[in-house]
C-alpha cells in the first residue's frame, strides 16, 4: 500500500483553480520529486497536502487514512511534516526556540531530538542561541528542515529546498535530504533542480498547466528526451 | 556558553547582554531612533519640573497596561483593536461595579487603606475584573473576529469591526451606569513631598509598581513558557505555526485573555489615577495607547512598554506650556511623527 497517494486533486485559491486532478502515489521509504513548470500546481499540491489549501474534490490517503478536509495541525499530527519553500523559519526566535516549535505538539522530552537535530546539522548547535532571522540563507534552510524533523515524521514535504542557494550549498542540502531518507523518512520534494533531484529519486512526476503530464522513475525521467529539453537545460 | 562570543559575525552593535536579553539587537537606526525619543523628553527637561516627569511615569505604566494587550492582538490577530480602550472603561466600571455593588454587601467596604485614596475593595475587585474582561474578550473573539477570519475578512474589514465593539461597548457601559461621573470610594491622602519639588501620590506608586509587576510577569510568559512562545511564533510567521501545530486557537485564546485582563487593570488604574470613572474614559484613552504601539513599533511588546512611558512622559511635559485637555493631542502628535519618520517604531521588524 502506498504511504501517500493523492487521486485526482482539484484545489486553488478563490476563484482560481489551480489544480485540475492531479495524481501522486509515493511508497514508504521513496524519494519522489515532482518537477514543471512555475505556476504549474507543484508548491499548491504541497500546500493542498498539507491542509494549508482545501482540496476541493479528489483525496488525499496518507497511511491509509483520508486526511483531505483536516486542518494542518491534525494532519503534522498525524506524521506528515512540511516545508515551506519561503517564511519557514521564525525569524525573531532563536534556533533552539524555532526547533522547539517544531516539536510544539510533543508531550515528552525531546531534548534527544533536538541534539539529533545538531548532529545532523551541526552549524545550529555552534548558532543555538542566534535569532533565525540573522541566519544565512543556507543556515536558514537547514534550520527550516530541523524544525519540521522535530515530530520525527514518516514523511517531510520539501518545497524547493535549494531555491535561492549558492551551488556550493546546493549539494549539502541534497546530500542531508540523502542522509535523512536514509534514516527511514520519506521525501516528497518539489524542486526547480530537477538534475539533482531526480537522480536520488525513486519516483519522478512532471506536473503542467495544474494536470499530470509525465510520470517515471527518477533516472528514466532524467534520460527522457522531452523532459531534459524543457526542464534540463537540454 | 560561547554563542555570546558568536555575535561579531552579524552586523548588530554592541548591545550589552541586558538589551539581548530583551531579544532586541541594536542597529544604527534603532539606536538613533531611540535617541531620538530620549532627547524628545532630555530636551525639555531643564525648563521643566521633575514632578511633571513622575506624573508621566505613572501615566506611562497606565498606557503601557493597555499598550502591551494592542500590540500583543496586533501582532497575533493582525487586528488593530480600535475596542481596546473601552475594553478598560469596561473593566474600571465591573470594578466599580463590585466595589460599590457587590462588596458591600458581604460586609466589605472601605476607603483610603494606608498611604492609599482607595480601600481593600479595590484590591479585591482587581483580579475579578481582571478575569472578567479576559472572558469577556475572549468571548467577542468567538462570537465576532473568528467568524471573520474564518472568512478571510480583511484587516480593514476586522477594525471597523472592532469601532463597532468599542461603540456597543461604550453604549453598554452608559446604559448600565449612567453617563454621570463616578468613583471609587476614597478618602483623600497626604502626597508623599521629595527634593526638587517632587511630589508623588501614593496611589501612583502603586500603579507603577503594579504595572512593572504585570509587565514583568508577560515578560517571562512570552520568553520562558510554551504558550508564551507559541503565541511570539504565531506573531512572526502564522502558517509556519500551523503546519509545525502550534494550537493557534488556544493561541488566540491566550492573546485575548491577556489582552483583556491587562486592559482591565489599566482601566482600573486609570479611573483611580483620574479620580473618576466616565464612559467615554477608555474611548479617550485610545489615541496615547496607538501612540505608544506605534513609536514602539507594532507587534513588538517591549517596545510598547517604551513608547507608552514616552507618550505617558510627554503628555504631561506638555501641560507645562499648553491647556492639559490637549494632552491627546500631544501623543496624537507623536504618532503622525513616528509614522512620517519611521513608520516601523523604535523595536518594529524591517517589515
Amino acid at each position: 500500500m502506498a504511504l501517500l497517494e493523492a487521486s485526482n486533486v482539484v484545489a486553488g485559491y478563490g476563484e482560481t483553480e489551480v489544480l485540475h486532478g492531479v495524481s501522486i502515489k509515493l511508497n514508504a521509504g521513496q524519494v519522489v520529486t515532482i518537477i514543471g513548470p512555475n505556476g504549474c500546481g507543484k508548491s499548491t499540491l504541497m500546500k493542498a497536502i498539507v491542509g494549508l489549501v482545501r482540496v476541493r474534490s479528489g483525496s488525499v490517503h496518507f497511511r491509509g487514512v483520508d486526511i483531505s478536509g483536516h486542518d494542518p495541525e491534525w494532519i503534522v499530527r498525524s506524521g506528515l511534516c512540511y516545508v515551506p519553500q519561503s517564511d519557514n523559519v521564525f525569524p525573531s526566535m532563536t534556533i533552539r526556540e524555532n526547533l522547539e516549535m517544531g516539536a510544539f505538539v510533543r508531550r515528552d522530552d525531546y531534548q534527544s531530538r533536538i541534539d539529533e537535530m545538531f548532529e545532523l546539522f551541526p552549524d545550529l548547535r555552534r548558532s543555538a542561541r542566534r535569532k533565525a532571522g540573522t541566519l544565512s540563507g543556507g543556515q536558514r534552510q537547514m534550520l527550516a528542515i530541523a524544525r519540521a524533523l522535530m515530530l520525527d515524521p514518516v514523511l517531510l514535504l520539501l518545497d524547493e529546498p535549494s531555491a535561492g542557494l549558492a551551488p556550493a550549498l546546493v549539494e549539502g542540502v541534497f546530500n542531508r535530504i540523502k542522509d535523512i531518507n536514509s534514516a527511514g523518512v520519506s521525501i516528497l520534494l518539489v524542486e526547480q533542480n530537477a538534475k539533482e533531484s531526480l537522480r536520488m529519486s525513486d519516483r519522478g512526476y512532471v506536473l503542467s498547466g495544474g494536470v499530470n503530464q509525465l510520470q517515471d522513475t527518477g533516472p528514466a525521467l532524467l534520460d527522457n528526451p522531452e523532459v531534459g529539453r524543457v526542464y534540463l537545460g537540454g | 556558553m560561547n554563542s555570546v562570543s558568536s555575535q561579531p559575525q552579524n552586523l548588530t552593535w554592541p548591545s550589552g547582554r541586558f538589551l539581548r536579553r530583551f531579544g532586541v539587537g541594536m542597529s544604527p537606526g534603532r539606536i538613533s531612533a531611540l535617541l531620538a525619543a530620549g532627547l524628545l523628553i532630555l530636551g525639555f527637561l531643564p525648563f521643566t519640573k521633575l514632578g511633571l516627569v513622575v506624573n508621566g511615569l505613572i501615566l506611562g505604566s497606565v498606557i503601557a497596561l493597555g499598550a502591551i494587550g494592542l500590540t500583543l492582538v496586533y501582532g497575533i490577530l493582525k487586528l488593530g483593536n480600535f475596542a481596546h480602550g473601552d475594553y478598560m472603561a469596561l473593566g474600571a466600571y465591573i470594578a466599580f461595579f463590585i466595589v460599590d455593588g457587590v462588596l458591600p454587601r458581604v460586609g466589605i467596604e472601605g476607603a483610603g487603606l494606608g498611604p492609599f485614596t482607595f480601600g481593600f475593595p479595590v484590591l479585591i475587585a482587581l483580579p475579578l475584573t481582571a478575569l472578567a474582561v479576559a472572558l469577556g474578550a475572549i468571548a467577542l473573539d468567538a462570537l465576532i473576529y473568528r467568524r471573520l477570519r474564518d472568512r478571510a475578512a480583511s484587516t480593514a474589514i476586522l477594525m471597523m469591526a472592532s469601532l463597532g465593539v468599542a461603540i456597543a461597548i461604550r453604549g453598554l457601559v452608559q446604559l448600565i451606569w449612567s453617563g454621570e461621573t463616578q468613583h471609587y470610594p476614597r478618602e483623600s491622602r497626604q502626597v508623599y513631598h521629595l527634593p526638587m519639588d517632587v511630589r508623588i501620590p501614593p496611589d501612583g506608586l502603586f500603579v507603577a509598581v503594579l504595572a512593572v509587576v504585570l509587565v514583568s510577569a508577560v515578560y517571562a510568559l512570552l520568553t520562558y513558557t510554551k504558550i508564551g512562545k507559541a503565541m511570539r511564533a504565531t506573531s512572526d510567521n502564522p502558517t509556519l505555526a500551523l503546519v509545525s501545530g502550534i494550537n493557534t486557537r488556544q493561541v488566540v485564546r491566550w492573546t485575548w485573555g491577556i489582552g483583556g485582563a491587562l486592559a482591565a487593570v489599566a482601566g482600573v488604574l486609570l479611573a483611580v489615577v483620574q479620580a473618576q470613572l466616565l464612559p467615554i474614559m477608555g474611548w479617550k484613552f485610545l489615541i496615547p495607547l496607538f501612540a505608544a504601539v506605534i513609536l514602539g513599533g507594532i507587534g513588538s511588546p517591549y517596545g510598547a512598554l517604551i513608547g507608552a512611558l514616552v507618550v505617558g512622559v510627554s503628555m504631561e511635559l506638555s501641560t507645562q506650556w499648553i491647556n492639559p485637555s490637549y494632552k491627546p493631542a500631544v501623543a496624537f502628535a507623536i504618532m503622525i511623527g513616528v509614522l512620517l519618520a519611521r513608520p516601523r517604531g523604535i523595536f518594529g521588524d524591517a517589515a
